[in-house]
C-alpha cells in the first residue's frame, strides 16, 4: 500500500470503529470489520481504535497479535490457507505441502513476489472427510492433488 | 415439477458441488425442463458428494459422485423420474451406510432447505419450543437432565447440571453462549449442524434461554467456517422474522435475542473460559476455574457454555421427551454422538449412532477399511488432543467411560484413520508442535513445555541420547497433564504418549514387554 491510501485507509478505520464500538465486546467484530474491508488492519489502526473503546494501544496491539487470523500486511491478491492437521496429513497432506511451498516459491506467512498469492497455514477447515484440502479466499476445496493445486494457481495467476 | 437436491454443504461445495448445481439449471434451461432447485445440506455420505438427489413418488433417490460432466448423461438417462444411472445410489433412505444410523440430532440435516423455516417446521421442528414455552424453567432443565445428556463438545460433563447451576444463580441477565469453534481436527459435525439445520441450533439455544432465564445469546464461530456463517445468518434472520427469535417468542412474551460473533483462527478459544474473554473483545487467554463460567461467566454473568452438537440435541429432547432420548446408548453414555469418520478412510462421513458401536465397526463396516487399500495402523479419536488407538483396541464401545478406561477420550466424536505408511514419532511430534503454536501462553507447562516437546522429539527422531530423550518426554508429558491449566496443556500428553506406548518402535525404543 502507498501512502497515498492511507487517508482513505484511516477513513474506513474510523467508519467500522465508530460504527461498531457499542456493541458489547467489540473489538473483535471491528478488527474483522477492517480486515475485512482492507484485507489487513494496518499497525497505524491501532491508535484509532483504542481511542474509540478506551483500551491502551498495548490492549488492542496484544489483541490482534494474539490472534493468527488477524494480519498487519497486506495480503497477496489470494491467500491460500492449507490445512495441515492430521486428516489431511493421513492423506498426504504433508507432500502437498511441500508441493506448494515449492511451486509458490514462499513459505508460510509469506506472499510471492508477483503480489498473487499469499500462503497461510490452517489447522483443520472442518473439510476432514476430503482430505487433504484448503482454501482460497473463502472457498474450500477438497481432495486437493499437486496437479489439481497446479491448475488452481494458473487459475489465480492468470486472474491476477 | 421435479425437484432436484444439491448440497450447499461446505464440503460438498469443495467437491464441486456449486459447479454441478449450475450445469443442472443449464442443462434444465436448455432442454426446456422446468424444476425445483433445493439448495440442501449433506447427508454425510461424503464418499458420494456431490451427491444429487431427486424426489419421486416413491421418495427421495441418489446419485453420487456427481460431477458437471455427468449432468446430461442423467437427464438422457431420465434421473428426474428416478431412473437408473451409472451413478445411482438407490433410494437414499435405503443406502446401508445412513439406513442403520439413529439420527437425533442430525434428523433434518441433508433433507430440508437449511434455511427455510417452512421445511424446519414441517419436519417437526420448533415442537421443543413450543413445549417448553409452556413450561416451568425447572421443569425444562429437570427434562435435559433426565435426557442424561453430556456435553458433546469433548468434557462430557452433563448438560442439565450446568443448566440447573445458571438457573439458580440469580442476576439480572444471563446469557447463552454457543462453542461453535470447533477447531478439533478430523471433525465436522458441528459444521454440518450449523449449515445443514440451522434452526436445529437457534431453537436449541432459545429453550436453553428460557430454561434458565437469559434473554441474550451469542454463537462463536470459527472463522474458518465462512460458509456456516452465511447459512447460520440467513436462518437467524428468518426467525427473526417469523417471531421466533426477539422480544416475543411466539406471542409469548417471552424474549431471546441471538447473534453470531466470529472467531480468529486460535484453537485455544474452544476452551469455554478462553471463549469468553475472546467474545469481551481480548485475548484469547485461559481463566481460573472457580468461579464457573455458570456463575461469572460472559461479562461477569452467569452462563451456559455449550457445544453445538449439545444444544442441538435439546429441540428433539423436549419434543420427545428425556426418557426418549435417554433410552439410547450405554452406560453412563446415553442418546447418540454424531460419528465423524475421516482421514485415511474409504468411505468417509457423519454417522450418527447410539453410544456402545465399536470402532471396528464405524472403520470397516461404515468405512469400509483405509483409502489406500493398506492396513489401517491407527486411529486417533477425539481431535488433536485424543489418543491414538492400536488396532488391539478397535473393539472399544464408543462410550464415554470405556475410553477413559484405555486413557482415551471421545471427545467431539472425530475419527482419523491412518493406513501403515504413518510414523507415529512424527505425530507425537506434530501434537507438541500443535500445542505451541495454539497454546494461550498463560500457564508454563504448557506454554514452555509443547516448545521442549517438539526439541525432545526432533532430538528422538534424529536419534540423539535416545534414552535419556525418552526419559525427558515422559517427564514432560507428566509435568503437562499435571501443571496445566486447561486441556490444550494438559491433554497434549494423550497423542504424544500414545504414540510412543502403542507404536514405540517408531520412537526407536524397545517394545514395553522388554522395557
Amino acid at each position: 500500500m502507498t501512502d497515498s491510501t492511507t487517508d482513505s485507509q484511516q477513513n474506513v478505520v474510523r467508519d467500522i470503529t465508530s460504527r461498531m464500538a457499542n456493541q458489547p465486546g467489540a473489538l473483535l467484530p471491528i478488527l474483522h470489520g477492517i480486515q475485512d474491508e482492507l484485507g489487513y488492519v494496518p499497525p497505524d489502526a491501532v491508535p484509532t481504535i483504542a481511542d474509540a473503546l478506551n483500551l491502551s494501544r498495548a490492549d488492542v496491539h496484544g489483541v490482534i497479535s494474539f490472534y493468527h487470523y488477524f494480519r498487519t500486511t497486506p495480503p497477496g491478491k489470494h491467500t491460500v490457507y492449507l490445512c495441515r492437521a492430521e486428516s489431511c496429513q493421513s492423506m498426504g497432506g504433508v507432500a502437498l505441502e511441500a508441493h506448494v511451498k515449492q511451486r509458490l516459491g514462499i513459505d508460510y506467512h509469506e506472499t510471492t513476489s508477483d503480489g498473487v498469492v499469499s500462503l497461510e497455514p490452517m489447522y483443520c477447515l472442518g473439510n476432514c472427510a476430503c482430505s487433504p484440502a484448503l482454501m482460497v479466499d473463502k472457498e474450500v476445496l477438497g481432495r486437493v492433488t499437486a496437479e489439481g493445486f497446479d491448475t488452481l494457481l494458473k487459475t489465480l495467476k492468470e486472474g491476477a | 415439477m421435479a425437484t432436484v437436491y444439491v448440497p450447499r454443504d461446505s464440503s460438498a461445495v469443495s467437491l464441486g458441488a456449486e459447479r454441478v448445481a449450475e450445469a443442472i439449471r443449464r442443462e434444465a434451461a436448455q432442454r426446456g425442463v422446468e424444476l425445483k432447485l433445493v439448495r440442501n445440506g449433506s447427508r454425510g455420505l461424503y464418499w458420494a458428494e456431490p451427491m444429487v438427489e431427486v424426489s419421486t413418488v416413491a421418495g427421495r433417490v441418489a446419485y453420487g459422485p456427481v460431477q458437471p460432466q455427468d449432468v446430461p448423461g442423467l437427464f438422457d438417462a431420465g434421473f428426474l423420474e428416478g431412473k437408473s444411472h451409472a451413478l445411482s445410489l438407490g433410494a437414499t433412505e435405503e443406502i446401508l451406510y445412513l439406513k442403520n444410523q439413529e439420527r437425533l440430532t442430525n434428523a433434518r440435516v441433508g433433507i430440508t432447505d437449511p434455511v427455510s423455516l417452512e421445511d424446519y417446521l414441517s419436519h417437526d421442528g420448533y415442537r421443543g419450543l413450543k413445549n417448553a414455552l409452556a413450561m416451568q424453567p425447572a421443569d425444562i432443565v429437570k427434562e435435559v437432565t433426565d435426557s442424561g445428556l453430556r456435553g458433546r463438545g469433548g468434557a462430557a460433563f452433563p448438560t442439565g447440571i450446568k443448566w440447573n447451576t445458571v438457573l439458580n444463580a440469580p442476576s439480572d441477565q444471563k446469557y447463552i453462549v454457543c462453542n461453535a469453534d470447533e477447531g478439533d481436527s478430523g471433525t465436522f459435525s458441528d459444521r454440518m449442524i450449523m449449515e445443514g439445520d440451522p434452526f436445529v441450533l437457534i431453537e436449541g439455544m432459545t429453550i436453553a434461554g428460557l430454561a434458565v432465564g437469559a434473554t441474550q445469546g451469542y454463537i462463536y464461530l470459527r472463522v474458518e467456517y465462512p460458509n456456516a456463517l452465511t447459512i447460520l445468518n440467513e436462518a437467524i434472520a428468518a426467525a427473526y422474522r417469523a417471531g421466533y427469535l426477539g422480544q416475543s417468542l411466539c406471542g409469548s412474551g417471552k424474549s431471546f435475542d441471538l447473534e453470531v460473533r466470529v472467531g480468529a483462527g486460535a484453537y485455544v478459544c474452544g476452551e469455554e473460559t478462553a471463549l469468553l474473554e475472546s467474545l469481551e473483545g481480548k485475548r484469547g487467554l485461559v481463566r481460573f476455574k472457580p468461579p464457573l463460567p455458570a456463575i461469572v461467566g460472559l461479562f461477569g454473568k452467569p452462563t451456559i457454555v455449550n457445544n453445538v452438537i449439545s444444544l442441538a440435541s435439546v429441540p428433539i429432547i423436549l419434543d420427545k421427551g428425556g426418557t426418549h432420548y435417554r433410552d439410547f446408548g450405554m452406560g453412563r453414555s446415553r442418546g447418540t454422538l454424531p460419528i465423524q469418520l475421516a482421514g485415511n478412510i474409504k468411505r468417509p462421513g457423519l454417522i450418527e449412532k447410539a453410544f456402545g458401536v465399536t470402532l471396528r465397526e464405524i472403520l470397516y463396516d461404515y468405512g469400509g477399511g483405509s483409502a489406500s487399500g493398506r492396513p489401517i495402523r491407527a486411529v486417533q479419536v477425539g481431535g488433536p488432543l485424543g489418543a491414538f488407538l492400536p488396532e488391539s483396541q478397535f473393539d472399544t464401545p464408543l462410550d464415554y467411560e470405556a475410553f477413559a478406561a484405555l486413557w482415551a477420550v471421545l471427545g467431539h466424536g472425530g475419527i482419523v484413520a491412518f493406513d501403515d505408511t504413518v510414523d507415529m514419532a512424527r505425530m507425537a511430534r506434530y501434537a507438541m508442535e500443535f500445542c505451541a503454536a495454539e497454546s494461550c501462553g498463560k500457564c508454563t507447562p504448557c506454554r514452555i513445555g509443547s516448545t521442549r516437546g517438539v526439541e525432545v522429539m526432533d532430538r528422538i527422531i534424529a536419534n540423539r541420547e535416545h534414552d535419556k530423550n525418552l526419559l525427558l518426554l515422559r517427564d514432560l508429558c507428566d509435568t503437562m497433564l499435571g501443571g496445566s491449566l486447561c486441556a490444550l496443556g494438559g491433554m497434549t500428553p494423550y497423542p504424544v504418549l500414545s504414540a510412543l506406548n502403542h507404536f514405540p518402535e517408531d520412537f526407536g525404543a524397545a517394545k514395553p514387554e522388554a522395557a
